[in-house]
């Protein structure tokens, strides 16, 4: 797919107007909250008091953001969808003042294709030592690379040609590679999705090899397919590059090899149920999850809304949950939670009911930044240039 | 053939990418279709075309055109004949919650 030189285009709709506040001289973490009625834009000094935005592309769904700061540069990539006029990715460079879609920029099929973008669900910003790289994942089920900082995306075609495509399945959510991650150790990249399970490429995605053995899919009749699982996030582990944390469709597990076999951490958590998956930033070890009760009871269990935390791999689980509210039954979906930069490290999430919550001290406590938003469908925090 | 032009509104929320028109006169030698006025109304505007039409070039699910009051969909679809004279509402669905 060729790229294109035009001159951007500047939304100047008024809807898109409006950059957050950031004080020189101070750490400022934004966090973005995307809803399935437009974006908010939250800032902080110190992580406890937050200040937040009135909302952006309202009526648009939210589903996937990107915070790059890499380069000294502090580039926010949103991923909306106007239930009217489609699915588009755009990018601010001034904490949302303005936003930018290039000219037969962002993520389009080609027309050879016979598909249509749906839905961006991911939005990851690679290495630092590979600047200007980002990757999507999307809906329909295929990955996208961008080598120019996220205005132009070049599709997958080694995942988007697999033969295994015309057997991966749609989640409720409908069908898409929710998550992309690429090694900074390597041209290693896994990719997950609902439902297809965990794909590995060993040479920056020229080729892909399906990566499930050990994770169950009790839905199928087999339920140790070679792929077809309904994986709900992964995450890798901050300093092996080769363990790699997942939550599945009931089932938690932990690989120390790539992939290449998976071990259930589930014992511990009060429930293998949830979509969150989250890793430190630094630290090996440490993870995160959000149970839910089950399948069937997609709720906090007992309606108490908790953060689990392993720092030995998953090995043991604390549950974390003072500044949670004592009674919550709205569900946290699979990219409504993120953790920021910071030390020690900051841990956020969202639920379906619209509160938002922050932790600063990596989920011992947490403060609610904003409550009575619409369905929070994604959040991403970093420390911003102040 | 009958030289003349169709208008063709647009709605709100999409004259960002038509420096703010509400319309725009498309001159035509004839008959003519759906399509090509999207066609040349587009040129040279890809943010406004993929708003209408997705990549498959069909028309977005929530986006309604009218030919003189006809919906499209109970007509050709993109290939609803025109004529000179005619105008062409583009314009979203009541939709949403």
């Amino acid at each position: 797919m060729p790229f294109f030189l035009e001159a951007p285009s500047i939304l100047t709709n008024p809807d898109f107007i409006g950059a957050v506040m950031s004080t020189p001289g101070t750490s400022t973490t934004l966090l973005a909250i995307g809803t399935k009625k437009g974006l908010w834009l939250a800032t902080s000094n110190d992580r406890q008091s937050w200040t937040l935005s009135e909302p952006k592309f309202p009526m648009q769904e939210v589903p996937a953001i990107g915070i790059d700061t890499r380069g000294g540069r502090t580039r926010i990539l949103v991923g909306s969808m106007s239930w009217h006029w489609g699915p588009c990715i755009v990018h601010s460079d001034d904490l949302g003042a303005t936003w930018t879609e290039p000219q037969e920029g962002g993520i389009r099929f080609d027309a050879g294709d016979d598909a249509a973008l749906a839905r961006v669900w991911q939005i990851q910003p690679d290495a630092e030592n590979r600047p200007g790289v980002v990757w999507a994942g999307c809906e329909p089920i295929s990955v996208w690379k961008s080598t120019d900082g996220g205005e132009h995306f070049e599709l997958n075609r080694g995942l988007w040609d697999h033969p295994h495509r015309s057997e991966w399945g749609a989640g409720f959510g409908g069908a898409a590679a929710h998550t992309v991650l690429p090694s900074p150790a390597d041209d290693t990249v896994h990719a997950a999705m609902s439902t297809g399970g965990v794909y590995r490429s060993l040479d920056g995605g020229s080729s892909w090899e399906p990566r499930n053995s050990g994770i169950s899919a009790y839905f199928l009749p087999d339920p140790q397919p070679e792929f077809g699982q309904c994986v709900h996030k992964v995450a890798r582990d901050a300093e092996n590059p080769d363990r790699l944390y997942a939550q599945n469709h009931h089932g938690v597990y932990v690989s120390e090899d790539s992939g290449d076999t998976w071990q259930s951490i589930a014992d511990g958590l009060p429930s293998d149920f949830g979509f969150v998956m989250l890793s430190h930033p630094r630290r090996g070890g440490t993870a995160w999850v959000i149970p839910l009760k089950a399948d069937g009871e997609r709720f906090p269990p007992d309606g108490k809304l908790a953060v689990h935390r392993t720092d030995d791999a998953g090995t043991t689980w604390r549950q974390l949950d003072h500044g949670l509210p004592p009674l919550e039954y709205n569900a946290v979906l699979r990219d409504a939670a993120c953790v920021d930069t910071a030390e020690p490290a900051g841990v956020y999430f969202g639920t379906r009911g619209g509160s938002v919550y922050a932790s600063a001290d990596e989920g011992a406590t947490f403060t609610e930044v904003a409550s009575h938003l619409p369905d929070v469908l994604t959040v991403r925090a970093d420390v911003v240039a102040g | 053939m009958t030289d003349g032009a169709v208008t063709v509104l647009i709605p709100t929320l999409l004259r960002r990418f038509l420096d703010g028109r509400s319309e725009v006169p498309v001159a035509v030698s004839g008959p003519t279709t759906v399509e090509h006025l999207l066609n040349t109304v587009g040129d040279g505007r890809p943010l406004l075309s993929q708003r209408i039409r997705d990549e498959t070039g069909s028309l977005r699910r929530y986006v309604n055109i009218y030919v003189d009051g006809e919906d499209v969909r109970g007509l050709d679809l993109l290939d609803t004949p025109v004529n000179p004279g005619a105008t062409v509402m583009i314009i979203q669905s009541v939709a949403g919650g």
